[in-house]
């Protein structure tokens, strides 16, 4: 064992090894193409990198999901956040919206957030839904809990999915009141609110190999990459 | 009477704008309709705000006392107009008569709202407060649901079909995207909204058979205009578009009690009126601005006002006749469903676009290909109970 790995591997969460999340596509409604996948350990830094110029943006709270998502993020790139998660969500193999979350134990999930870059194309909503995808349906976990910290984080998730309001319940972003989405209610919701298709033709799939970087954040005009 | 201009034209982005306060909303457009026409100080007689309703979804009151004081323009009049989201043109209208009798030479009309500061769901239900209070309100009556119903019966009468309708949103996304102004700035595709199969996610049903992107979104917003006696426009550093019309006309205010739910006769007849006293003929019209705040409204009111026969309408727009380079452009700017519906603002919007258009300084995306002379813009209050009909002209 290397130097300061004893004292490492005694801070580090154990990992639980999770089934991976299978990529899907949705035409969105420009006819644009969004592929959403798993990202990978080594694409962290380009995560925060997308991160960062939100992270003073006031307007729609980006501000708190940007500095947390950012810090969340770091977490599981160090090792500090057990069995947490990120998909992004590419069009045209620009990175367009992110989300990340994490699982408690086999039968319940955390949810964080989730983080739109290129707006008016509801992809903000897909991404959610992709999460809560892949915590009920590919992980086969039993509830999630979630938190809004905007009023359209609390439209879409909290009203749209008619979440239960367990308001006893403690979520690690604290604050907000936690709301929970059930395996029941993920399913009585799901013809409404998730889609996708798969397998991502490989043509489509090879343009979310390497994740391009936002050239242009609609919450910050004039701002280019 | 005297006759009116307009001299100066100013508008605000659309979209959310809950960060101001409502009064900057207005003073915004305001400010940049003075700068169009070069109001010096003092030369604003009169200010009238076409506003809905602010004591709902703001819980203020006196929004034209705020405005003034906002702008410094004391000792100008001031007053409120509320028509529903025909708010906006009656104030123009308001306008209009104060100067045509002579008891103003100029007035700013501004026409805003800022309903962003409400969820979709309480914003809707604010607007649903203007349907019937005893007889549509307390059943669930809102103005989607409406037009669901509407679109319905259309569809069952005349044949169109969802696919069709979707052509609509296509046309007036791909307007408001070169309309920097404009709430929705991203393109529309008739495919991805209608045969994908994604549609039924990313393009629900809001009110059967209406789905998502052929409804309005709800957005905050202003345009303002400066009118003047024409007498008096060499004052002003732009040439004025004669207001050569204005109509209205009321309807039940129950949808219900219309012998025939398809006619909205107070469109026509506003529109009648409209014309007659521009003493033209609606084939004399080049471009118009229709109140789409649900696509089948576009269709509806072009056919209302007698641009198309009853049922035909749809068919002109797959033929492209209503596009910026097309016999008769309608909703250049994106109408509501693309620009945004601020709803006491939009009356104004659509005389700003009219204005916009026939000066030719529209992006030139959908700067009208044929040489415009005059435009209509028809603004629908309630469920087309209260309409207002504007027909403006090059001098």
């Amino acid at each position: 064992m290397q130097p300061g790995m004893e004292m490492e591997m005694k801070l580090r969460p154990p990992a639980m090894e999770l089934p991976p999340y299978p990529p899907k596509f949705i035409t969105l409604a420009d006819g644009s193409k969004l592929v959403i996948r798993p990202i990978t350990r080594e694409e962290i830094p380009t995560i925060l990198e997308t991160i960062v110029p939100l992270i003073q943006v006031e307007r729609d709270f980006y501000d708190i999901v940007a500095a947390r998502f950012y810090s969340e993020m770091l977490g599981i790139l160090r090792y500090r956040v057990k069995d947490g998660f990120c998909l992004v969500g590419t069009i045209d193999g620009e990175i367009a919206s992110i989300c990340n979350s994490r699982l408690i134990n086999p039968k319940q999930g955390m949810s964080y957030h989730t983080m739109t870059i290129d707006r008016g194309l509801r992809c903000g909503a897909q991404m959610f839904a992709a999460k809560m995808e892949y915590h009920i349906e590919i992980l086969g976990q039993e509830e999630v809990f979630i938190v809004a910290e905007s009023p359209i984080g609390f439209r879409r998730w909290m009203i749209e999915y008619e979440l239960e309001y367990r308001p006893e319940i403690w979520h690690e972003l604290g604050g907000p009141p936690t709301y929970v989405l059930t395996r029941e209610l993920y399913f009585k919701a799901k013809d409404r609110l998730v889609t996708g298709t798969r397998p991502v033709p490989p043509e489509l799939l090879k343009t979310a190999d390497k994740l391009i970087l936002p050239r242009e954040y609609p919450q910050l005009p004039g701002w280019k990459r | 009477m005297r006759q009116v201009g307009i001299v100066g034209i100013g508008t605000t982005s659309f979209g959310n704008l809950s960060a101001y306060k409502l009064q900057e909303i207005l003073a915004w457009s305001a400010c940049e309709a003075m700068e169009d026409a070069g109001v010096k100080k003092g030369g604003i007689d009169q200010v009238i705000v076409g506003n809905m309703s602010a004591g709902l979804f703001n819980h203020q009151v006196g929004v034209e006392s705020a405005m003034v004081s906002i702008l410094h323009l004391e000792p100008a009049m001031a007053e409120r107009v509320s028509n529903g989201p025909a708010s906006g043109s009656s104030a123009v209208k308001l306008a209009y008569t104060t100067i045509a009798s002579g008891l103003a030479d100029v007035v700013l009309v501004t026409g805003g709202e800022q309903m962003r500061k409400l969820s979709g769901w309480e914003a809707t239900d604010v607007v649903a407060a203007m349907t019937h209070p005893d007889a549509e309100y307390p059943y669930g009556v809102t103005l989607p649901a409406l037009a669901g119903m509407f679109t319905r019966a259309y569809m069952a009468k005349y044949g169109l079909t969802g696919d069709q309708l979707a052509h609509l949103a296509v046309k007036a996304h791909g307007n408001a995207i070169h309309n920097r102004w404009a709430h929705t700035q991203t393109r529309a595709d008739h495919a991805a909204l209608t045969s994908s199969p994604d549609a039924p996610v990313i393009n629900p049903m809001v009110a059967e058979p209406l789905r998502f992107s052929e409804v309005c979104p709800v957005s905050d917003g202003s345009a303002s205009l400066i009118l003047c006696a024409l007498e008096v426009a060499d004052r002003f550093k732009r040439p004025p578009i004669v207001i050569k019309g204005i109509g209205s006309a009321t309807d039940t205010h129950c949808v219900h009690n219309r012998a025939n739910l398809l006619e909205l006769s107070a469109v026509r007849l506003a529109a009648e009126r409209a014309l007659k006293m521009a003493k033209l003929g609606v084939g004399d019209i080049d471009i118009a601005q229709l109140h789409d705040a649900f696509l089948i409204l576009e269709l509806v009111l072009a056919e209302e006002v007698g641009f198309f026969e009853r049922g035909k309408a749809i068919e002109a727009v797959l033929r492209g006749e209503t596009k910026p380079d097309g016999r008769l452009p309608i909703n250049t700017d994106g109408g509501l469903k693309g620009r945004g519906h601020p709803v006491g603002g939009t009356g104004v919007s659509q005389i700003y676009e009219l204005v916009k258009q026939l000066r030719r300084e529209a992006e030139p995306e959908r700067q009208v290909k044929k040489d415009a002379k005059v435009g209509m813009a028809v603004n629908f209050g309630g469920f087309g109970n209260n309409v207002v009909c504007t027909v403006v002209a090059k001098q």
